[in-house]
């Protein structure tokens, strides 16, 4: 199908696209990258009056280390954080997780900043960043101000942003030698939606973990840690025994919801499956 | 109706300045506008691979691009790569090993098969079948366009040695 009919306007700064955003509320969309939101316009589930392009705004490019912390622009396409060397480096789980990302022509035109105020609780970088206690960057018309994952996805394709605030950056503590991270995801075809998807990071010291993040995609309305199962895990040395007892205790705390094809308990069979796994695979 | 927006893209080399609606997507300017019916159309919410043209050095979905974000742009379609030679013997492998029997996805496929030829030199077959994951053939089952994607990616890596064996 074809798009609805829009107007479409490609701002040179960020207060021209705040103040866009002020005036014309909820007629308006942010085009970043466009892999979703265009989809969504083609089948017409979606019928904006105004697109404000947001690509022209260099600010909200790049990808360093500012302050101490690893800071993503939210223009930075999926494959230039999958290539980046910076990235592998300071939050080697996004390097992991990129590939997963859809398709290589999906994946040179979606950004960071789009999948992240997108919310899609299948999608890979809310759960990232999520697992990575990462914060958003947020400018409003009252100016900047950050919002930690864990407070910013708040329902389905629902976060903490105000209709006239545009995430400009995520942040993300800099990995150190004692942290570790798992990524993986179980899905019918390569580069389609997860049936589920998980994300673990953590610290461990001589075997021992602590500060253990779970974060499951595609299970909730939102990505989902998993804080029973996490408790459960610090302080423990990872071995079979436990990886077995800690799929059970992710069994027992979720409530998948179904999707067209996955009832909750193959979502629930499934999530336990891959934290075994993953568990399995960092002791090993 | 929404207000005409003026490009300025290059195609193929050749410059156009048009002025379009916002809402039509890269693909339909192609081939609607521009005459290119060398990308097709399968999906149209980008699931299907048929649309695949590179923008700007890169391979994206015509679909899920508007042809007002390729204003000040480059864009490369099968016509172009085609005319040019660049992919003259990943054309021939496709025809050698029967990789299209409708061949409704072969333009698509090519243009995701040269990206990667490119980018991964060094590519295993499961990483072709991953790269193209992205890409629908609804013929061939995949494994002749694997195959036909191997060999080029075997023949232009020992071109690669034999050329710094004679330098």
């Amino acid at each position: 199908m074809k798009a609805a009919a829009f107007d479409y306007v490609k701002p040179r700064s960020l207060d021209q696209v705040i103040s866009l955003l002020q005036e014309h509320g909820d007629d308006a969309r942010l085009l970043a990258g466009g892999q979703s939101l265009l989809a969504s316009l083609n089948m017409r589930l979606s019928e904006p009056r105004l697109l404000v392009d947001i690509t022209g705004l260099d600010a909200l490019r790049g990808i360093s280390v500012q302050g101490g912390m690893l800071r993503i622009g939210a223009l930075a396409t999926h494959t230039e954080i999958e290539g980046s060397p910076l990235i592998a480096q300071a939050a080697p789980l996004l390097a992991a997780a990129a590939p997963h990302i859809a398709h290589r022509a999906i994946r040179n035109a979606g950004t960071w900043g789009g999948s992240i105020a997108h919310a899609d609780p299948a999608a890979e970088w809310p759960a990232c960043l999520l697992a990575l206690g990462g914060t958003v960057v947020a400018r409003g018309p009252k100016g900047e101000r950050r919002i930690a994952a864990d407070d910013f996805f708040q329902g389905l394709y629902a976060t903490a942003l105000e209709a006239d605030e545009v995430l400009v950056a995520a942040e993300i503590p800099l990995a150190t030698a004692e942290n570790w991270f798992a990524f993986d995801e179980l899905a019918r075809r390569r580069g389609d939606y997860a049936i589920v998807g998980m994300a673990i990071t953590g610290r461990r010291r001589g075997g021992v973990l602590a500060d253990t993040r779970i974060v499951l995609m595609g299970v909730d309305s939102t990505p989902l840690r998993a804080r029973r199962t996490e408790a459960l895990l610090n302080g423990k040395t990872v071995d079979a025994a436990i990886a077995a007892t800690a799929a059970a205790s992710l069994r027992a705390e979720i409530e998948p919801l179904p999707d067209l094809t996955n009832s909750p308990g193959t979502k629930r069979h499934l999530a336990g499956v891959l934290l075994q796994r993953l568990l399995t695979r960092a002791c090993a | 109706m929404a207000d005409l927006y003026p490009i300025r893209v290059t195609v193929n080399g050749e410059t156009h300045q048009c002025s379009v609606q916002p809402r039509t997507h890269l693909a339909d300017f192609l081939r609607e506008t521009l005459g290119l019916k060398g990308s097709h159309l399968g999906c149209e919410h980008g699931v299907c691979g048929a649309c695949t043209v590179e923008l700007n050095g890169h391979m994206v979905r015509g679909c899920l691009t508007l042809a007002v974000q390729a204003d000040g742009g480059t864009v490369n379609t099968i016509e172009g790569v085609s005319r040019a030679g660049v992919i003259r013997d990943l054309q021939q492998a496709f025809v050698q090993r029967n990789a299209l029997q409708c061949g409704f996805c072969t333009p698509g496929m090519l243009m995701a098969a040269k990206e990667l030829i490119e980018q991964r030199p060094d590519a295993s077959r499961a990483e072709v079948r991953e790269w193209i994951s992205g890409n629908y053939c609804r013929c061939t089952g995949y494994h002749a366009i694997v195959d036909a994607i191997c060999e080029v990616l075997q023949h232009r890596r020992a071109a690669t040695v034999r050329t710094e064996a004679s330098a």
